[in-house]
C-alpha cells in the first residue's frame, strides 16, 4: 500500500514558511468549520459573515474584541515561551486565576496610593502569585521528571476549586460581605480601576499595550540575550545543553515561572481593567488559559505573531459571545478555536516537510 | 451491615472507577502502541453526548436502547481518535498538541457543547439510565453484596475486559507485536509488522473505550448530559495509565481508588459528616500529581514498563 503523497523532509526552512503557513491554517480551519457548519444544517456564510460584523467590522466591534484579545495575548504569551523550550504549559489557566487573586487583593486593600503605582503593585502581585503557581509545576519537572502536562492541568482544576471556595464557600477577604445572597468577588478600590486610552476611536485599555511591552521583551529575551541561547539549545538538544554546561533543571523552573508570571499578569489585567472584581464565574467560564495555547500554537510560538493571533481570535470569541443564541449555539467558537489549533499543528508539517506526490518509475500517480 | 460506611464507599469507589477504567485501558492500548492521546477528555465528552442522544431517540427496550446508546458513545470516540491518529501517525505532528487539539475541538465548551445545543440534549434525563444490576439475586448478601454483586453491567464488562487486556498485551502474539510496535518501532517494521496499521487500530480502539467511559457519565452516573459533565475524568485517567504502569490489573485497582476519592465528597454528605465539600473535590487532583510525583523519576518510569517509543512519531528511513 503507497500513500499518494510523499513526505520529504526541508533541508532548510524558508522564511515566508512563517507566515505563510499560520495563514494556510487559518484558511484551511475555516474551510473545515464551514464544512461543519454545513452538514449540521447551518449556513457558514451566514455564521462568518455574522462573526465578522460583531468581531471586526467597525470601532465598537473592534473595541470589544480588545477586551478579549487582552487576556488572550497574556495566556498566549504564557504558552509561547514554555513552547519555546519543549515545555507544554497547559496551567495558563490556573495561573491566570491565581494571577487575578493576587492583584484582587493589592486592589481590595490598597487607599491613598497614585494609580500608576497601584497598577504597578496589582501587575506585580499578579505576576508572582502566577509565577509561584506555575513554578512548583517546573520544581516537580526539574526534580522528579513529573509530565508537566498533566501536573498544569491538575493544577487548573485545583485553582478553579480555590476560586469557589474564596467566593463562594467561605467569608474570604475576596467576597462581597455586602451580597450575601448572591456570592461575588469585593469591587477593588476606585484606584485600582486601570485605564484606557482611545486610540483611533478604538478603546484601547492599558493591559494591552502592557502585552505588547511584555511580548517585545519576551523577543528581547529569547532572541538576543545569553538565556534565550541557552532556552533554544535547550529546546533542539538537552543533551547538548547538557554537555556545553547549561544548567537545564534550573532553566525549567525560569522559565515556567516567567511562562506563569505572564498569565498572572492576564490574570491582574482581568480585575484591573475589565470586572473590577474577582469573578470566580467569569474567569472560568472564559477558559482564557486554554484559548491561549490555540493563540500560541497559530502564532507558531513567535511573541509579537502571538499579538496579532490574539487580537483574531478575540475577535472570534467576542463574536461567539455576542451572537449567542438559539441559531447560534454556544459551542461553536470553541469548536473552531479547536479546528484552528488542529490545522496548525498539521501546518507544521509543511514547515518540517515537502509534500510531494508519490509516482512510481512510469510516472504514474501510484494508488 | 450494608449501610456501613466502608461497604458503601467501596460499592461506589466500583460505580465511581468503572468510567476511569475504560478510559484508562483504551489509554494503556494506545500509549502500548506509541501513541500518546491527551484527547482522552474532549474523546470522553463527545461519547457521553452521543451517547445520550441515541438514548433519546433509539426506541425499543431499555437492554436495547442502553447497548446501542454504548456503541454509539464507543463509535464516536473511536472517530474522534482517528483524527487524533492521522494527525499524530500520518501526518507526524507533535503528539502532545495534538491531543491538547482533540481535548480543545471537542471538549467543555466546543464539539460536545455544540452537538448537545443542535441536537437539544442538553439537561434532558436519558429515558433507559444504566442501573446497577442484581447478580444471582447476591446483592443484599452482607458485605460482598453491594461490592461485587450490585454494580451496572458495564462493570462487569469492564471485569472482563480487563483480563482479556491482560491475556491480549502478555500472552497473544499480536499483543507481543503491539509491544514491540511501541517499544521499537523500527525493530518491529524490520520484523515486517505495519507500525502504521498498529498505531492506527489501537489509537481508535482507545478512543472508542474512552467514548464509552463518557458514555457511562451520561448514561449512568448522571443520567443526563451536562456540558463537560466529566470535569477532568479523561486526564485523571492518563494519569491512571502511568500509574497503573500500563498493565490493565493495576490500572483496575487504581481507578477504584480514584473513583473512591470522587464519590467521597457525596458519600460523606449523605452521612452529615462535616467537612469541606471543596477539599474532598480537590483530592483527586492532589492525588493525581502526588502519584505521578511518586512515579515519574526517570528510573521508575523505564523499569515500571512505559513504551519506549511512546509519544514519538515514527519515521521509515528512506533509502
Amino acid at each position: 500500500m503507497r500513500s499518494p503523497i510523499r513526505l520529504e523532509r526541508r533541508l532548510e526552512q524558508p522564511k515566508w514558511l512563517n507566515w505563510a503557513v499560520p495563514l494556510i491554517s487559518l484558511v484551511a480551519a475555516l474551510i473545515l468549520g464551514a464544512l461543519m457548519l454545513w452538514i449540521t444544517g447551518k449556513n457558514p456564510i451566514d455564521v462568518y459573515q455574522r462573526i465578522f460584523e460583531r468581531g471586526f467590522a467597525g470601532k465598537r466591534a473592534f473595541s470589544g474584541s480588545l477586551e478579549i484579545a487582552t487576556p488572550l495575548a497574556f495566556t498566549g504569551l504564557c504558552a509561547a515561551i514554555a513552547f519555546r523550550m519543549g515545555l507544554v504549559n497547559i496551567g495558563g489557566e490556573g495561573q491566570f486565576y491565581m494571577g487575578a487573586v493576587g492583584a484582587a487583593w493589592v486592589g481590595i486593600s490598597v487607599d491613598n496610593l497614585p494609580t500608576g503605582i497601584t497598577i504597578a503593585l496589582m501587575c506585580l502581585a499578579g505576576m508572582l502569585f502566577g509565577s509561584v503557581y506555575a513554578a512548583i509545576v517546573g520544581i516537580l519537572r526539574a526534580r522528579f521528571n513529573t509530565n508537566e502536562i498533566i501536573t498544569s492541568l491538575m493544577m487548573n482544576y485545583l485553582a478553579g476549586i480555590f476560586l469557589n471556595y474564596l467566593i463562594f464557600n467561605s467569608k474570604s477577604f475576596w467576597r462581597d460581605p455586602n451580597s450575601p445572597q448572591f456570592p461575588k468577588g469585593k469591587p477593588v478600590a476606585d484606584r485600582a480601576a486601570w485605564n484606557t486610552y482611545t486610540v483611533f476611536g478604538i478603546v484601547t485599555p492599558v493591559a494591552f499595550v502592557i502585552a505588547i511591552l511584555a511580548a517585545v521583551a519576551i523577543w528581547f529575551l529569547y532572541k538576543k540575550t545569553r538565556f534565550g541561547f541557552e532556552v533554544s539549545v535547550i529546546a533542539d538538544s538537552p543533551k547538548a545543553a547538557r554537555y556545553a554546561g547549561i544548567r537545564t533543571s534550573s532553566t525549567i523552573v525560569i522559565v515556567l515561572a516567567l511562562s506563569g508570571a505572564l498569565a498572572g499578569l492576564g490574570g491582574a489585567a482581568d480585575v484591573g481593567n475589565f470586572r473590577g472584581l474577582l469573578d470566580a464565574k467569569g474567569v472560568q467560564m472564559a477558559g482564557y488559559g486554554y484559548t491561549g495555547i490555540v493563540v500560541a500554537a497559530l502564532a507558531r510560538r513567535n511573541p509579537i505573531t502571538t499579538i496579532f493571533v490574539a487580537i483574531f481570535i478575540g475577535g472570534l470569541t467576542k463574536a461567539g459571545y455576542a451572537l449567542q443564541g438559539p441559531d447560534f449555539p454556544s459551542g461553536l467558537v470553541g469548536t473552531l478555536q479547536g479546528l484552528i489549533l488542529f490545522t496548525a499543528v498539521a501546518g507544521e508539517i509543511l514547515i518540517k516537510y515537502r509534500v510531494r506526490a508519490n509516482l512510481n518509475r512510469t510516472g504514474a500517480v501510484a494508488a | 451491615m450494608n449501610s456501613n460506611i466502608f461497604v458503601i464507599i467501596i460499592s461506589s469507589a466500583i460505580f465511581y472507577g468503572t468510567p476511569l477504567f475504560y478510559a484508562a485501558l483504551g489509554g494503556i492500548l494506545t500509549e502500548r502502541s506509541g501513541v500518546l492521546n491527551l484527547g482522552v477528555e474532549g474523546t470522553m465528552l463527545i461519547g457521553g453526548v452521543t451517547g445520550a442522544w441515541a438514548c433519546l431517540h433509539i426506541g425499543g427496550s431499555a437492554w436495547f436502547t442502553i447497548t446501542m446508546s454504548i456503541l454509539v458513545g464507543a463509535l464516536a470516540g473511536g472517530l474522534v481518535s482517528t483524527l487524533l491518529a492521522f494527525l499524530c501517525i500520518t501526518l507526524k505532528t507533535n503528539q502532545t498538541v495534538a491531543g491538547l487539539a482533540i481535548t480543545i475541538f471537542a471538549g467543555t465548551v466546543g464539539l460536545s457543547s455544540y452537538f448537545a445545543n443542535i441536537w437539544e440534549v442538553a439537561k434532558k434525563p436519558v429515558p433507559h439510565p444504566i442501573r446497577t444490576m442484581d447478580v444471582f439475586g447476591l446483592a443484599d448478601m452482607p458485605v460482598l453484596g453491594p461490592i461485587l454483586f450490585r454494580q451496572t453491567s458495564l462493570t462487569y464488562v469492564s471485569w472482563l475486559l480487563a483480563i482479556l487486556a491482560t491475556v491480549y498485551l502478555f500472552r497473544t502474539r499480536i499483543g507481543l507485536q503491539l509491544r514491540a510496535v511501541g517499544e521499537s518501532p523500527q525493530t518491529a517494521d524490520a520484523m515486517g509488522i505495519s507500525v502504521i496499521r498498529y498505531r492506527y487500530i489501537h489509537t481508535i480502539l482507545g478512543g472508542a473505550l474512552a467514548g464509552v467511559g463518557g458514555a457511562f457519565y451520561s448514561l449512568a452516573i448522571i443520567p443526563t448530559w451536562v456540558d463537560g459533565m466529566t470535569k477532568g475524568a479523561g486526564w485523571i485517567a492518563i494519569a491512571l495509565v502511568i500509574f497503573g504502569f500500563w498493565r490493565p490489573s493495576l490500572t483496575l485497582l487504581g481507578a477504584y481508588l480514584f473513583g473512591a476519592l470522587q464519590s467521597l465528597s457525596s458519600t460523606l454528605k449523605a452521612r452529615g459528616v462535616d467537612i469541606s465539600g471543596d477539599i474532598l473535590d480537590a483530592l483527586p487532583f492532589i492525588m493525581t500529581i502526588v502519584v505521578l510525583v511518586l512515579v515519574s523519576s526517570r528510573f521508575a518510569h523505564r523499569r515500571l514498563g512505559a513504551p519506549a517509543a511512546l509519544g514519538i512519531p515514527y519515521e521509515r528511513e528512506e533509502r
